[in-house]
C-alpha cells in the first residue's frame, strides 16, 4: 500500500515537473577555455547571450574552465560521472584521447543534409587535420591558432636593424638576436634578442622548429612518433644553442604566461607566441611592433594549435541538434569575425574573411592576416593515443635538454622508447 | 552495561563513523582494491593484473625522482619553519608596542590561500621584472630563472612553504608559551640561570608536546601541500619540482590512469602511516605531559 502510494505520487510529481517546463526547451551545458591575455571569455560570453536572445526555446550555461589543461580534466571528471557537458571547447588534440574513452561523438550523425556537408567542407583543411580521423569528424575548428613571430619595432631602430624586417630564416634570427641582445655595464642582459617559451607545453612551439626543419613528429593514426630522428634532434639542438652558443634567449625553461608581459617591458625584442595573443599586444605593447611568420629553417613551417568543439556522448537527440546548432551558429562569418577581432585567433573559415568587417579589419590592422597565410605551411599538432603521457614525456625530454641535464639526442633517445612502449598497443 | 546504553553508545558514534568510513575508510580500501586492476578505458574494460602496477612502480624513474624530490622538501621546509616558528613565538610572546600587528603579519600568510599566495610568488619570481630581479638589478647583479632551472626550482618552492607554514606553527609555539607558568621562570632567575639556560631547560622541553604536534603535522603537510606546484612550475624542468602527491595528481587527472594513480597513493599512504606511527614512538619518550 506504501509502495503504492509512494510510486503514484512520484508519477505526478514527474508530470507536473515535465508540464512545467515549456515545450521543447532545450539545456546545454558549455565549457570553454582561455589560454590566452585579454578579455577573451568576455567575448565567447557575450556571443553565447547574443545567441540565447535570438534564441528563447535554447538555455546555455557557458561555463569558463580555465586553461586547456584543466578544461579536459574537468570534462573528463565530469563525463566520468555521468555528467558530462553537451559541448565543450577543448584542445583539437585531445581527439584521440576523447575517442578512447568513449566520450564523444562525431558530427557525421548530425550533419546530413548536403548544406550541412558544405557546411562542414568550409573549413580550412589544415584545421580539419587535428578534427578528423578514420573518416569521421570529431572536432569543429573554433579557437584556433598559429604560432607567430612579433617583434618591436623600436627595439630593431635602436639596434641598427631595419624595423620593417623580421628575420626570415634561422639564421638571421640569430643574427638579429645577437644585435639585438643589450648587456648593462656589469655585463648583465637587459634585453634578449628572442623569447620561445618554453614552460608548460613546450613541444608546441617546438613543432615549428621541427616542422621548419622538414621532420614530423607523429604519424596521423596517433599510434607512432618520431622523437628521435636526427632532424628533430636538430631543431632541439638549434632551440639549446639560442640560450647556450648564440646567447640570444633568457637560459633555463621560459615562462610562457609572463611572455607577452616580457615582451611589452622590453624583456625580449622578439617573442614567438600565439596568434590568439594578438588583440592583447595590440592593446598592450607601448611600441609599435610587427607580426610576422615563423623563420624557416629548410622550409617555412608551424603547427595548427588550439581548441575545437567536442559533441559529448549521454547527451539527447533534441541537445545535440541544438549544440550543433549553435555551433554552426559561432563559427559563421558575422561572429567569427567579432571573435577573430578580439582575440587574434584564426578563423577557421574561409568566408569569414571575405566579410566587408574583416576586410576592412585586415586594411587597417594587416597583422591579423600573418596567422591565416601561415596555414598554407601548417601541419597537425603533436596528437596520439594517450595524448597528455606522450606530449609530457616529449615536454619533459624539451626540459631536459634546454636545462642541459642531457643531450639532445639522449633526450629524445629517452623520449622515443617511453613513448613507443605507451604507443604500441594501440596499432 | 544495560542493552539501552549498548544502543546509545553506537548512536553517538553514528554520525562521525558513518562519514569515517564513507569518506576513508571506503576510499582506501577501494584505492588498495584498485591498484591490482589495470586502468578501464573507455572500449577496455579494466582486468586483474596482481602486482604489475607495483612493478611498474618500481621501476618509474619520475616515481623515484619526486619521492627523492619530496624527501628533499620535508627536510628543507620542516626543521627551518619550526625554527623560525619558535623564533617568532618567543619574540612576540614578549611585551612590546604594536605586539598585535606583528602578530597578526605572522600570521598572515596561514590565511592566505595558497593559490593566491603561489601568484604573488610568481610575480617575485618573475625573470627580468620580478620582485627578486628588480632588487638583484638595483644591486648590479644579472637575471634570475629561479623556476626555470632544475637546481633551484624546488628551493623556490620550499621558500614559499616555509613562509607559508611558519606563521602557522607559530600560533602552536605561542599557545604552548603562554601555558608555562612564569613561577618556573622566575624561580629559575632567582637560582641565577640565564635566558639561554632557560630556554634549554625550561621553555624548550616544556613545549615538547607541542612540538610533536607541530612535527607530525609538517610532516603530513610536506606531502599533502601541492597547490603552489601548479601555479609556480607544473612540477618542471623535467619533474625537478614535483612531489608525490602531484605525481599523483598527474597520473589519476591527467593522464588518466586510474590504477597506476591508486597504487602511488597505497606507496603514500603506507608511507605517511610508517612516519607518524614512527615519530609518535620515537619522539614520545622524550615529551613531557603535565
Amino acid at each position: 500500500m506504501l509502495a503504492f502510494s509512494l510510486k503514484s505520487v512520484a508519477a505526478s510529481a514527474a508530470i507536473a515537473l515535465a508540464s512545467a517546463l515549456p515545450a521543447g526547451a532545450v539545456d546545454l551545458q558549455f565549457y570553454f577555455p582561455v589560454a590566452v591575455g585579454g578579455g577573451a571569455a568576455n567575448t565567447i560570453q557575450s556571443l553565447t547571450d547574443e545567441y540565447l536572445a535570438a534564441h528563447p526555446d535554447v538555455k546555455i550555461d557557458a561555463i569558463y574552465s580555465g586553461s586547456y589543461q584543466d578544461t579536459i580534466t574537468k570534462v573528463i571528471t565530469a563525463a566520468r560521472g555521468g555528467n558530462a557537458p553537451q559541448l565543450s571547447v577543448a584542445l583539437s588534440v585531445d581527439m584521440f584521447t576523447l575517442i578512447e574513452e568513449d566520450m564523444i561523438v562525431p558530427f557525421d550523425d548530425y550533419l546530413t543534409s548536403d548544406e550541412d556537408k558544405a557546411w562542414l567542407a568550409g573549413f580550412y583543411p589544415a584545421f580539419m587535420e587535428n578534427s578528423q580521423t578514420g573518416g569521421k569528424t570529431w572536432g569543429i575548428p573554433f579557437q584556433r591558432s598559429t604560432p607567430v613571430l612579433y617583434w618591436n619595432k623600436q627595439a630593431f631602430a635602436e639596434a641598427g636593424l631595419d624595423p620593417e624586417t623580421p628575420p626570415a630564416t634561422w639564421e638571421e634570427m640569430v643574427e638579429m638576436g645577437q644585435k639585438l641582445t643589450k648587456k648593462d655595464a656589469n655585463g648583465n642582459v637587459t634585453q634578449w634578442g628572442v623569447r620561445i617559451p618554453t614552460s608548460g607545453f613546450p613541444y608546441w612551439l617546438f613543432q615549428g622548429l621541427t616542422t621548419q626543419n622538414d621532420v614530423i613528429v607523429a604519424n596521423n593514426e596517433g599510434n607512432k612518433t618520431n622523437f628521435d630522428d636526427p632532424k628533430v634532434v636538430e631543431a632541439l639542438q638549434y632551440l639549446v644553442d639560442l640560450s647556450g652558443k648564440y646567447g640570444v634567449m633568457e637560459p633555463g625553461i621560459v615562462e610562457w604566461g609572463a611572455t607577452p608581459k616580457a615582451f611589452f617591458e622590453g624583456q625580449t625584442a622578439m617573442m614567438w607566441t600565439t596568434t590568439g595573443n594578438l588583440t592583447n599586444v595590440r592593446t598592450n605593447a607601448p611600441f609599435d611592433f610587427g607580426v610576422a611568420m615563423l623563420p624557416a629553417g629548410k622550409r617555412r613551417g608551424a603547427p595548427t594549435g588550439g581548441g575545437n568543439f567536442y559533441l559529448f556522448k549521454g547527451t539527447s537527440d533534441a541537445q545535440m541538434r541544438a549544440a550543433v546548432d549553435f555551433i554552426q551558429w559561432i563559427t559563421a562569418p558575422t561572429q567569427s569575425a567579432k571573435w577573430t577581432m578580439a582575440t587574434g585567433y584564426v578563423a577557421p573559415r574561409p568566408e569569414t574573411w571575405e566579410t566587408d568587417t574583416m576586410k576592412a579589419y585586415a586594411a587597417e590592422f594587416p597583422p591579423v592576416l600573418v596567422a591565416r597565410d601561415q596555414l598554407e605551411f601548417a601541419v597537425a599538432e603533436l596528437s596520439t593515443y594517450e595524448n597528455q603521457r606522450v606530449t609530457q614525456i616529449f615536454n619533459d625530454a624539451l626540459a631536459a635538454a634546454i636545462t642541459g641535464q642531457k643531450d639532445a639526442a639522449t633526450a629524445l633517445k629517452d623520449a622515443q622508447a617511453q613513448a613507443e612502449a605507451i604507443l604500441k598497443t594501440y596499432r | 552495561m544495560s542493552r539501552r546504553h549498548w544502543i546509545q553508545a553506537w548512536l553517538l558514534l553514528l554520525p562521525a563513523m558513518v562519514f569515517l568510513i564513507a569518506f576513508t575508510h571506503v576510499p582506501a580500501v577501494t584505492t588498495i582494491w584498485n591498484s591490482f586492476f589495470s586502468t578501464p578505458r573507455g572500449r577496455r574494460p579494466s582486468v586483474f593484473v596482481g602486482l604489475d602496477n607495483y612493478e611498474r612502480l618500481v621501476a618509474d624513474p619520475v616515481f623515484w625522482k619526486v619521492l627523492g624530490n619530496n624527501l628533499w622538501f620535508a627536510l628543507g621546509t620542516i626543521p627551518i619553519s619550526i625554527l623560525l616558528a619558535i623564533v617568532m613565538a618567543l619574540f612576540v610572546n614578549r611585551q612590546f608596542r604594536a605586539r598585535g600587528l606583528v602578530r597578526m603579519a605572522y600570521f598572515t600568510p596561514t590565511v592566505l590561500p595558497l593559490i593566491a599566495v603561489a601568484n604573488i610568488w610568481l610575480f617575485f619570481y618573475t625573470p627580468g621584472f620580478g620582485l627578486i630581479d628588480q632588487i638583484l638589478g638595483w644591486l648590479g647583479f644579472g637575471q634570475t630563472n629561479l623556476l626555470g632551472s632544475p637546481d633551484t626550482a624546488l628551493p623556490a618552492l620550499m621558500a614559499v612553504t616555509i613562509w607559508k607554514e611558519a606563521g602557522f606553527f607559530m600560533i602552536f609555539y605561542l599557545a604552548a608559551l603562554q601555558s608555562i607558568p612564569p613561577s618556573l621562570t622566575e624561580a629559575a632567575r632567582i637560582e641565577g640561570a640565564g635566558s639561554w639556560r632557560i630556554f634549554w631547560q625550561i621553555t624548550f622541553p616544556l613545549m615538547m608536546p607541542t612540538t610533536l604536534f607541530v612535527s607530525v603535522n609538517a610532516v603530513i603537510n610536506s606531502f599533502r601541500m601541492v597547490d603552489h606546484i601548479f601555479i609556480l612550475t607544473g612540477g618542471g624542468p623535467d619533474n625537478a619540482s614535483s612531489l608525490l602527491l602531484y605525481y599523483i595528481y598527474e597520473t589519476s587527472f591527467r593522464y588518466w590512469d586510474t590504477s597506476y594513480g591508486a597504487t602511488l597513493t597505497v606507496v603514500m599512504i603506507a608511507l605517511l602511516c610508517l612516519i607518524a606511527i614512527g615519530q609518535v614512538f620515537f619522539l614520545d619518550r622524550k615529551v613531557h605531559y603535565k
